[in-house]
């Protein structure tokens, strides 16, 4: 950095303010039309729309925002499309059904739940070579690596449990008990909870990890409910959840009750419930940490929202039934 | 959300950026951005208490519950279906059944809980109560009820019953659900009062209000056409005309079938009064079908064939039913029917009660089933449970059947109910009959 000068730096800064979201890349999967919309983050034009395998819900990026993972569920693949010319290049045989997946902080291995056939797949991200099948409950879905790569976390939707896996040994080490339908799991940026999200159960469970050596004690020490006048208890639904920037809020799109509520993460309340698009289910933050994107699978768009003032800004059309966001810089 | 690393993130901003200048600076921008969002994580989150608890793990070796649950069923005499193109379905409900078995002990598993499934399963001939009677004497007190209304309260009145849970997953009848109910007795499968209230709030929002009925006399026929009226006297429609179809079941077996019932049924429906829709009751499906195309004016089919009411249906894919419309198939080489789904469901009551509630006792889980706790998952999109006042399991409706996308899933908007909106399909609290001894 020393090697510039402050007036470089200043300028580029003018530069940067002028466009905030610079070149910022946005991902949307479109489970009905086997397709992934690419939008330019500041203008929210479509760039590219790439063919994908069949069905494709689960999107996550590569840390080093090369690769873009696409799980094909009724593919029964998981597309790999290369960020820079936005081309799948290759193909992962993820197993069958794969729904939603994890990679961990090198990027070296990845973690795909196998919603068929109960099972969680850890793959070798470069070889494609499968290192193990660990079984867990019917319908794995939500899949999440703590960010010392240590643990992953597996949501099973019909069992109603999280499953804890420990990455070294590869093996289940604690199952724990929520309410029904966990459709997503997410450690706090202090990996001292674990928040699992109940789309049936319209709650989100709380678990304690602050015994980080011992996954067994790990406990539901704390259930967060919703509640909106005019809106039936039933459509209040949590399905992904996602925490801004600096951890202290979480947004969790809330499906057919058609908004995203945000949740203050040091006192569990929620602080606020914006109106969103038709059945929200996944988002994601742009990478400063100023918007929030969720996609409206029943109303064919996207919703940007913005993270400071909790307002829905606009909406962008996207592809059919579109399902997961993911962000590059 | 990934951590950045410094040389990652200007790697991937040369791919991007032109501005050679802009390479260095934008990491150098968001960088201490980022360290500070690191930061602010720290004391955002909640005190961690300091508690070594040696607490057993999920996955540690507890002392298994074991749970056994029958299927108790009889092999009634099902009509065939209209078409030779279609197969008769064997094993309706069992396989479902067997599903639930293995994902019950593959979640089970995970908590110390197991389970067996007894088939017993008696020929057209055979003595389904004094099975019965032989599995209570050997302990079994939970039932998946594969019965005709008869044998189920034969079943439910044995003395050894008496403390038992028996899962209704086949009936419609409703009489289970008013006079003739039972406190050991639970309804997973709809009743026709529920189905025929499912139907009648979508015509109502379709605002086609005049129903022709056609039908036949069967017991169950009554029961559904009573339920109709019934809904209509509830939600504003009216029966037109009520037709009993008299015309003997033989074209299956004609060559040239379809020649003699394309002349028939517009025969049949000609002297209706106005009608918006043709309401077909036929739970034999010996003629249902026709009515499809065919009908003197150009109306709408619904009933127990066109349009139906059903707790499953073919075409259903929503709030991951598709687990289900791939799992059943796996194992029984065939698509899910109806019944499949409500014996899956009811032994599914049992399996999630035991293993939310820890308790294994059929005292013990009724309690649970029937408490504010029960929520049960499948594939709804809303949590299910069951009423108290007699034990029907309160559910959202499919309406599709021949349809490759279901039409709509009952309660439609604007039914308001001041509780559970679901409680607007079938017998309320204030209208029950039931009496539980």
């Amino acid at each position: 950095m020393t090697r510039f000068s402050l007036a470089a730096i200043s300028a580029a800064a003018l530069l940067l303010f002028a466009s905030p979201s610079f070149a910022m890349t946005i991902f949307v999967s479109n489970e009905k039309d086997n397709t992934i919309t690419v939008l330019n983050g500041e203008t929210l034009e479509v760039i590219k729309t790439i063919k994908t395998a069949r069905r494709p819900r689960g999107i996550i990026l590569s840390p080093d925002y090369k690769e873009l993972f696409v799980a094909a569920g009724d593919g029964d693949i998981m597309d790999v499309i290369d960020t820079k010319t936005l081309e799948v290049t290759r193909q992962l045989e993820s197993g069958p059904d794969p729904e939603l997946m994890a990679v961990d902080s090198k990027g070296d291995t990845i973690y795909i739940a196998n919603e068929d056939d109960s099972l969680v797949t850890i793959m070798d991200v470069k070889s494609g070579e499968v290192l193990a099948e660990v079984p867990v409950g019917v319908e794995p879905e939500g899949m999440v690596v703590s960010s010392d790569d240590r643990y992953t976390a597996a949501t099973s939707e019909s069992t109603s449990m999280a499953h804890i896996i420990d990455n070294g040994s590869k093996a289940l080490v604690a199952n724990v008990l929520v309410d029904s339908r966990p459709r997503e799991a997410k450690f706090t940026k202090d990996n001292k909870e674990l928040w699992v999200s109940s789309e049936v159960g319209g709650t989100i469970s709380v678990i304690d990890t602050s015994n980080w050596d011992d996954p067994g004690s790990w406990k539901v020490t704390k259930k967060i409910g919703f509640e909106v006048q005019g809106v039936r208890p039933e459509q209040l639904q949590p399905v992904g959840m996602d925490f801004s920037a600096d951890g202290k809020l979480a947004f969790v799109p809330l499906g057919p009750s058609n908004r995203v509520a945000v949740i203050d993460t040091a006192t569990k309340e929620v602080k606020d419930y914006i109106l969103v698009g038709q059945r929200p289910w996944h988002g994601e933050l742009s990478p400063d940490g100023k918007k929030y994107y969720v996609a409206n699978g029943l109303t064919n768009d996207l919703t940007v929202i913005d993270v400071e003032s909790l307002k829905a800004e606009k909406s962008v059309p996207v592809g059919r039934l579109p399902w997961g966001v993911a962000i590059m810089p | 959300m990934w951590t950045l690393s410094f040389g990652k993130l200007s790697e991937s901003c040369k791919a991007l950026v032109t501005l050679i200048v802009l390479t260095v600076v934008v990491p150098a921008l968001i960088a201490p951005a980022h360290a500070e969002a690191e930061d602010a994580a720290g004391p955002a989150a909640a005190p961690a208490p300091d508690k070594a608890a040696p607490a057993v793990s999920g996955g540690g070796k507890t002392e298994m519950k074991t749970m056994r649950v029958v299927y108790l069923g009889k092999e009634y005499p099902e009509p065939l279906p209209l078409s030779y193109a279609e197969k008769p379905v064997p094993n309706k409900g069992l396989e479902g059944a067997r599903l639930m078995l293995k994902e019950a002990n593959q979640a089970g598993n995970f908590v110390g809980h197991s389970f067996e499934l007894v088939e017993a399963v008696v020929p057209e001939d055979g003595d389904v109560v004094g099975k019965a009677k032989e599995l209570l004497a050997a302990g079994d007190r939970f039932f998946l009820a594969d019965l005709e209304p008869d044998d189920l309260l034969a079943v439910a009145d044995l003395p050894d019953a008496k403390d038992a849970v028996i899962m209704n997953i086949r009936s419609s009848a409703t009489k289970l659900r008013q006079e003739d109910c039972r406190v050991n007795v639970f309804h997973i499968i709809p009743d026709y009062a529920m189905r025929a209230d499912a139907l009648a709030q979508y015509l109502i929002w379709k605002k086609w209000p005049r129903w022709f009925v056609i039908r036949r006399e069967t017991p169950q026929d009554q029961d559904y056409l009573a339920q109709v009226k019934r809904s209509a006297a509830r939600f504003g429609g009216k029966v037109v005309t009520d037709k009993v179809y008299d015309l003997p079941p033989g074209a299956r077996n004609l060559d040239s079938g379809h020649q003699q019932i394309q002349a028939q049924i517009p025969m049949e429906t000609e002297e209706a009064s106005d009608h918006d829709v043709v309401w077909v009751i036929n739970s034999d499906d010996d003629f249902g079908d026709y009515l499809l195309y065919r009908t003197s004016l150009p109306r709408p089919v619904v009933g127990t064939q066109g349009l139906q009411a059903t707790a499953w249906d073919k075409s259903y894919t929503e709030s991951g039913a598709m687990h289900f419309q791939n799992a059943i198939p796996r194992i029984a080489k065939r698509p899910p029917v109806e019944r499949d789904y409500t014996a899956w469901l009811g032994f599914r009551s049992l399996a999630d009660s035991a293993m939310k509630s820890g308790k294994t006792t059929p005292k013990e889980l009724k309690a649970y089933m029937l408490s504010d706790e029960f929520r049960l998952e499948g594939f709804k999109g809303q949590a299910m449970s069951f009423r108290t006042w007699d034990h029907q399991m309160r559910q959202p409706i499919i309406l599709g059947g021949g349809t490759r996308v279901p039409v709509s899933t009952s309660p439609q908007e604007g039914f308001l109910h001041p509780t559970n909106l679901t409680d607007t399909l079938g017998f309320d609290k204030p209208e029950t009959k039931c009496k539980f001894k």
